[in-house]
């Protein structure tokens, strides 16, 4: 339990020290949202209708940018070789490393969400519920993300082959994340979809570190 | 029994097995595909509904099938490649993964063709095809990692954890994407029809449907052969094989 924590603290620290990297993809996803509306037309109505799904693929992009960096500087000046010879469990460092990528790229879009959902004049219980869908679900996104950093790892090309892998898989979270904002707003109650977000966090929690660390055995072993 | 399974996993012995095996599937797969489009062709009735249109369903509908069969028999693999740590069973997951991809992407194709006539559009945001879709995707996903990494074995063991991802994913998505559909009310077309399906249409579906299989299996071990000599070509039974001595006296002289 020791190393997580000091596994936590110590990515947390070294990403506060480099802001930029952090701020990039959270500027991303506001920019993203920013370009629909110019692009689909300033039409309230429609804008209300995508919305939420714009909101929900650009967090899925936004947390995307920053998977490539989840184990690539750890691979480079031999951390990771480090951490898998340690006689802590690998699945639990990867675990804390994941939960950094979330706090560092998830949580903000989470608390920036309800701010940009204003600009397509969602209202306050979709606004709620939409927060609440990307708290539940961009969980998924960095533990899913993870599987697929960590085969890419040192791999040619590895930035375009990651989005290529994963964004496959992202698709039932975005199914029920966005879903559940249109459930609210059509009136069916989103507490349907939010539960099965929270199944998935559950179960990728539970096999996305062990995953994530064989994928990485194989990749730091070669 | 046991023991002759272990006797084959050895990539050195494999090969001639494959080399004896894949004519016969080939062939197999020949005769069958000759007989089930001749029987859906000409001898099934004419589909009241849908004309003559309807025909393309013996090729749509078992290639559907197949493309995910052989994203269960990678997984398989992948699993067996995983525990084991054989390298034959990484060998035949890339070998099963093109022949995976070529009907996933002509069951969308046919789809599409069929969808046309029938529905009047290409295609329709319905939960099978959709899913088809990622099927496809997660089949070139898993092509370009094993491709991208050059390292043989660390590509086999990559893309068998890919696989088996991928393979817990598959229903996740088939069912996340079907209960999208039907929240949506987007696609109002079913593609479910009744069960009464006249017997000799059944029949070539069937026929056709061991047809593909019998193909894929061939393509499998006729792929897994080109693997096995170019992952072995510094060993020296394969500098003895009949065939590399051939060529390699060929392009001395």
């Amino acid at each position: 339990m020791s190393a997580f924590a000091a596994v936590l603290k110590r990515d947390l620290v070294l990403a506060l020290r480099r802001k930029n990297e952090v701020i990039t993809s959270v500027f991303f996803f506001v920019v993203v949202a920013a370009l629909f509306p110019l692009g689909i037309g300033p039409e309230m109505n429609t804008l209300r209708l995508v919305g939420p799904g714009i909101l929900w693929v650009g967090a899925l992009l936004a947390s995307m940018l920053s998977l490539g960096r989840m184990f690539a500087a750890d691979h480079a000046d031999g951390t990771l070789e480090q951490m898998a010879l340690s006689p802590n469990s690998l699945s639990v460092l990867v675990a804390a490393k994941i939960l950094a990528h979330w706090l560092l790229s998830g949580l903000p879009l989470v608390l920036l969400a309800p701010v940009i959902g204003l600009q397509f004049d969602l209202s306050a219980n979709a606004l709620w519920i939409l927060t609440l869908s990307l708290l539940l679900g961009t969980p998924v996104l960095s533990l899913i993300g993870a599987i697929g950093a960590a085969l890419t790892l040192g791999v040619r090309g590895g930035d375009v082959l990651l989005t290529l892998l994963v964004l496959p898989l992202y698709v039932p979270a975005l199914v029920f994340g966005a879903g559940a904002v249109q459930a609210e707003i059509s009136g069916l109650g989103a507490s349907a979809h939010l539960s099965i977000l929270s199944a998935m966090v559950l179960v990728a929690a539970v096999f996305s570190p062990w995953a994530s660390a064989v994928a990485l055995r194989v990749a730091v072993e070669s | 029994m046991i023991r002759k399974l272990f006797y084959f996993s050895s990539p050195q012995n494999f090969y001639p097995l494959a080399g004896k095996l894949w004519p016969m599937f080939a062939c197999l797969a020949t005769a069958l595909t000759i007989w089930g489009l001749w029987l859906g062709m000409f001898v099934a009735p004419t589909d009241v509904q849908q004309g003559e249109g309807y025909r393309i369903i013996y090729v749509h509908v078992p290639v559907s099938w197949m493309s995910m069969v052989i994203y269960l028999a990678m997984a398989f693999w992948a699993l067996l490649g995983l525990t084991f740590n054989t390298r034959l069973s990484g060998m035949l997951t890339s070998a099963l993964a093109p022949t995976g991809a070529i009907f996933a992407f002509l069951s969308l194709w046919t789809g599409a063709l069929w969808g046309k006539p029938m529905w009047g559009t290409w295609w329709v945001w319905d939960a099978r095809l959709t899913s088809e879709l990622i099927l496809f995707f997660l089949y070139l996903g898993f092509i370009a990692l094993t491709s991208a990494i050059d390292d043989a074995r660390r590509a086999d063991k990559a893309g068998a954890i890919l696989a088996l991802v991928g393979a817990l994913n598959v229903p996740v998505i088939y069912f996340s994407v079907k209960w999208w559909n039907t929240l949506h009310q987007g696609a109002s077309v079913s593609l479910t029809k009744g069960s009464s399906m006249q017997q000799t249409m059944l029949e070539a579906m069937l026929i056709m449907a061991v047809a593909f299989w019998m193909y894929a299996i061939a393509m499998t071990l006729y792929r897994v052969r080109s693997i096995i000599l170019v992952r072995e070509r510094h060993s020296q039974w394969v500098a003895d094989l009949p065939e590399v001595k051939a060529q390699s006296l060929e392009a001395r002289t």
